[in-house]
């Protein structure tokens, strides 16, 4: 054991534990969501090189541990069998998370998942000067904890009123949060300057009175460890994919161009300036 | 009101999420196809949710009448599945 390459094995995922030669094998899991395929093998795995115990990390992870050294290509492969992958941690782009969204949630707004999978294939491991999260939530519930995230992804909802199909109810005025919608001779009139696009007058109404479409409030420079910090708002609201991969694209770039090593994206904010950030943003916002 | 002939009347005030959807599709079970339900419910949580659910179950909402006092009262038109 004295060739063991410590850094290699963490890339994979393996954390050494406090008993010697025992390590907690990371997986890789997407937006927290596994099948019952991967659950069997991580079951049989957990028996066989394990103590037959998983551990579900903060981040929808899977992490099995009491794994032995000498036994870690038969698990990977045992793994991979099962369609598992070793996960990642160090300096480098982590498990993404999700929500259920809106293919599950009736307060979804957005399909969180699909999200998920596509900044995975993005940017799942990618070498960085720190640790980077990226979290997916559907909307404004929070279910998800998006500004936790280096960027955090919230579901909104663009939308706008059909006259021909609205009864007039109100419900739509009322359970508005900020007020944005007065209902003024059956004449349905939303304040898109007050508007947070939360989605909740298209969720409540019962006659289906509203164009919507998905789209996505993005924050900047979450950190909940040592440091706490809130992710920001830095753009306004992302209504198409294109737009909000070409945002995510470069903000992780900026990262990657300016932090120091073992530097949280929210350090490199503060110490390289909020402006600069904000005008990288807001041009790849553009397009 | 008046404008409905109501069938049978429910009150899911004296209830919680997510009792009170319950409440109000069980009234609903009990009715023909076309039958009329008016259902009182609280504001808040209910009035966000119970009348978007009812809808998604394929009935049909007329109206929402706000009484005032904290509830409201809704209409919902039975619609039975084909």
């Amino acid at each position: 054991m004295a060739d063991v390459d410590y850094a290699t094995l963490k890339k994979g995922g393996f954390m050494r534990q406090k008993h010697k030669n025992n390590f907690s094998l990371r997986l890789a899991v997407v937006g927290g969501t596994l099948t019952s395929e991967n659950l069997k093998k991580i079951a049989e795995v957990a028996d066989k090189f394990g103590d037959g115990h998983v551990h579900l990390t903060s981040r929808q992870g899977v992490e099995i541990p009491f794994i032995k050294l000498e036994n870690i290509d038969e698990v990977k492969d045992a793994l991979a069998e099962g369609g598992c992958k070793p996960g990642v941690c160090g300096p480098r782009v982590r498990t993404v998370t999700a929500c259920q969204g809106s293919e599950i949630c009736p307060s979804g707004n957005i399909d969180t998942y699909n999200i998920a999978l596509k900044l995975n294939d993005r940017y799942f491991g990618r070498e960085l000067p720190h640790k980077f999260k990226f979290g997916v939530t559907g909307c404004q519930n929070n279910c998800l904890k998006a500004e936790e995230n280096d960027v955090g992804i919230k579901g909104a909802l663009e939308m706008k009123w059909k006259s021909e199909d609205c009864i007039n109810c109100g419900l739509c005025a009322k359970v508005c949060r900020l007020d944005a919608i007065k209902i003024e001779d059956g004449k349905v009139d939303v304040d898109y300057d007050k508007c947070n696009y939360c989605g909740r007058c298209v969720k409540s109404c019962p006659t289906d009175a509203w164009d919507s479409a998905p789209a996505y409030w993005v924050s900047f420079g979450g950190t909940f460890g040592n440091n706490i910090s809130m992710g920001q708002e830095l753009v306004p609201l992302i209504t198409d994919e294109e737009q909000l991969f070409r945002v995510t694209d470069a903000a992780i770039q900026f990262f990657d161009d300016n932090a120091k090593a073992g530097e949280r994206f929210k350090v490199t904010i503060d110490r390289v300036g909020l402006d600069k950030l904000k005008k990288v943003l807001n041009e790849a916002y553009e397009g | 009101m008046a404008d409905f002939e109501i069938t049978d009347r429910v009150d899911i005030t004296d209830v919680v999420c997510p009792v009170t959807f319950v409440k109000a599709k069980v009234a609903l079970e009990e009715l023909d196809d076309g039958d009329i339900l008016e259902v009182r419910l609280n504001d808040g949580e209910p009035l966000q949710n119970v009348p978007r659910s009812i809808k998604e179950e394929g009935h049909k909402i007329l109206k929402l009448n706000d009484n005032e006092d904290g509830t409201y009262t809704l209409i919902v038109k039975k619609v039975e599945e084909d």
